[in-house]
């Protein structure tokens, strides 16, 4: 059976590139647009695009090492 | 009573009571009609009060209409018509009475103008919301729904004994703006709270509403969290405290959605985290960040009733709820897939959805009131939010690996609820002045600036970036994670274990002791005669022993 579009390495390999496009296109396009800060803190070139990329990191993290906590069996309270 | 018009509230109520009775189409008839008739009677009735009956000697207001309230009856009514298309096949007559009688009471919650006809409602959604959970009939079910009102009555005794307090202290029953500063406030403060799913006491949402069953969690997740909502932005805004309740709760529902492997309870701590913004929009208490809440509040009702109607028909055609059993479904489920997605895009506020003109101006309020850190917390949390719910849910459900599963989309009706929901999602996100002219206070605010669009992109597909760059970290696995429920579900359970233990071991020693004491009295007695003299010397010594024991704690 032919696999789905989805899950061909082919267009596994193009939904990358298009995607790498897109976020190119998006950090640059800040050259041409003003974007009125209201904070100092949002001068900073691709300053949103930083502040996306990095909290999702530290939140995964954060979540990973709070997760060896708490984390139990999915049958932790039928027994 | 003097009712101008009948009450939307009460309609739903009893009409909930009749659906029992009906079957076929006759009921799918009913229950596309109410809602519609509701509907029409809230947007011909005049602002001001309406429907008050004398009790004890108050007055009480049964219908307080304003935009306000206006605002969250008309989104409620919607959800209850379109999420009782959804299921009005599928669904059985004791679920769906029980989901009428839950939305008829949220109703009547919003439109209630003081605080008695308040609290009367309130513990009516308690049930009714109890009902829903048990009508999925099985034992997971049963103990959830045991838990979550246990939980909610005590919040209940709380609100009631503020209430009491608060009308002892002003003599007024008006439900109107409080201040904090009494223990009576306090108290209502919390019942409210405790509603809302705030900290400590949140576990009871996401433990509860994913055992309801496929249809009836959409029902659950529109009203109580909102109705706490729309009584905190009535009586207690502008409360510093609740903009750190609301950060709080925004990360709270990250962190553990992002653990979780249960698609709905994914979808559960997603709604603690929508609900978090709107606490914390009502705590900075400026007209913009009031009117971001109320706004936020009606979009996150539609949006998150889709993502649960996607899931929904997910479960309905699977059978399967937890994210290493899915995935793949886009493939044979393209509408169910495509609709979770739009869902997902305005949960996240993508542009041209309707959370993007929503929760931008709780985020504006922050501005405008140079709340840097808030603001910047606020910002990291829209992101947390695209990657629990924006591309989490869907990813695991509908994509990732092939699960091999090839269910087809479900039957019509459900189908054709998802596309209208998912409509007005995307018709909210391109023309935003539908709802901003219902909203509470005038709008000054512009959501499609083209700054505003691009920093809005920027920080969610580099979020989506460093969801497939940590995608190893992300794998599932079939865990829970522990929550403060933890102390009622083992901790509790097992104390009480261990007393009944040590109770019972007392008990056959007594026993024991007493029949030789017996025996030694009347050895040439029957048996019988002996077996009754010693249960009766085995009653009064343990009421004995309890006696002492609650001096002994004195």
């Amino acid at each position: 059976m032919k696999k789905n579009w989805f899950y061909r390495k082919s267009s596994i390999k193009k939904l990358c590139a298009y995607s790498l496009i897109i976020l190119i296109v998006v950090f640059f396009v800040e050259y041409f647009i003003f974007l009125y800060p209201h904070f100092d803190i949002e001068r900073l070139f691709g300053f949103y695009a930083f502040l996306g990329f990095l909290s999702c990191i530290a939140l995964i993290i954060f979540a990973k090492l709070f997760g060896i906590l708490i984390k139990r069996k999915d049958d932790y309270y039928d027994l | 009573m003097i009712c101008s018009l009948f009450h939307p509230g009460l309609l739903i109520i009893f009409s909930g009571l009749v659906i029992p009775f009906l079957n076929g189409f006759k009921r799918t008839l009913f229950i596309l009609s109410i809602p519609f008739l509701s509907l029409l009677s809230v947007w011909t009735m005049s602002f001001g009060n309406d429907c008050t009956i004398s009790y004890l000697n108050y007055e009480l207001i049964l219908i307080n209409l304003d935009l306000l309230s206006r605002l969250f009856v008309t989104v409620f009514i919607i959800t209850i018509l379109v999420a009782g298309l959804f299921c009005c096949k599928q669904a059985g007559s004791f679920e769906l009475a029980a989901a009428f009688v839950y939305a008829g009471s949220a109703v009547s919650v919003v439109l209630a103008g003081d605080l008695i006809s308040l609290f009367v409602f309130w513990e009516l959604m308690a049930l009714a919301s109890t009902l829903l959970i048990w009508s999925s009939k099985n034992n997971k079910s049963y103990q959830a729904g045991m838990r979550y009102i246990s939980i909610h009555l005590l919040g209940g005794v709380i609100l009631m004994c503020g209430i009491a307090g608060y009308v002892y202290e002003t003599n007024s029953i008006e439900f109107t703006h409080m201040q904090l500063n009494s223990v009576t406030t306090w108290m209502i403060l919390f019942g409210f709270l405790l509603n809302a799913g705030a900290p400590p006491l949140s576990a009871w949402l996401a433990d509860a509403y994913p055992e309801a069953s496929f249809s009836g969690m959409v029902f659950l997740s529109a009203f109580t969290t909102k109705t706490a909502i729309y009584v905190l932005l009535r009586g207690f805004p502008g409360t510093d405290l609740l903009i750190y309740i609301g950060l709080f709760m925004v990360f709270y529902g990250i962190i553990y959605a992002l653990l979780e492997n249960d698609m709905r309870r994914i979808l559960a701590y997603s709604i603690v985290n929508q609900v978090g913004f709107m606490i914390c929009g009502i705590g900075i208490g400026t007209e913009m960040a009031l009117n971001g809440t109320a706004a936020h509040a009606f979009t996150h009702i539609i949006y998150k009733a889709l993502l649960l109607m996607s899931a929904g028909s997910v479960l309905y055609m699977t059978g399967k709820r937890k994210c290493t059993e899915l995935g793949g479904l886009a493939q044979s489920m393209p509408i169910t897939a495509i609709c979770g997605i739009i869902g997902a895009l305005s949960i996240s506020a993508f542009p041209l959805t309707s959370g993007f003109v929503s929760k931008s101006m709780i985020v504006q309020a922050s501005i405008d009131e140079h709340l840097l850190w808030i603001w910047l917390l606020l910002q990291v949390a829209s992101a947390g939010v695209f990657l629990h719910a924006g591309i989490k849910f869907p990813w695991f459900v509908f994509f990732q690996k092939d699960s091999g599963l090839r269910p087809s989309d479900p039957p019509k009706n459900m189908q054709f609820s998802m596309i209208f929901l998912a409509f007005i999602c995307i018709l909210i996100g391109i023309f935003p002045n539908i709802l901003y002219k219902m909203l509470p206070y005038q709008v000054l605010y512009q959501p499609f600036t083209s700054a505003h669009i691009l920093v809005q992109l920027q920080l969610l597909l580099f979020s989506g970036l460093a969801f497939f760059v940590m995608l190893p970290l992300m794998k599932r696995t079939l865990t829970i994670s522990l929550d403060f429920d933890w102390f009622y579900r083992k901790l509790a359970p097992s104390i009480s274990l261990l007393i009944f233990n040590y109770l019972s071991k007392a008990k056959i020693s007594a026993k024991e002791v007493f029949n030789r004491i017996i025996f030694l009295i009347s050895f040439n007695e029957k048996t019988e005669h002996q077996v009754s003299i010693s249960n009766y010397l085995e009653i009064i010594v343990i009421s004995f022993a309890i006696i002492l024991f609650y001096f002994l704690i004195l």
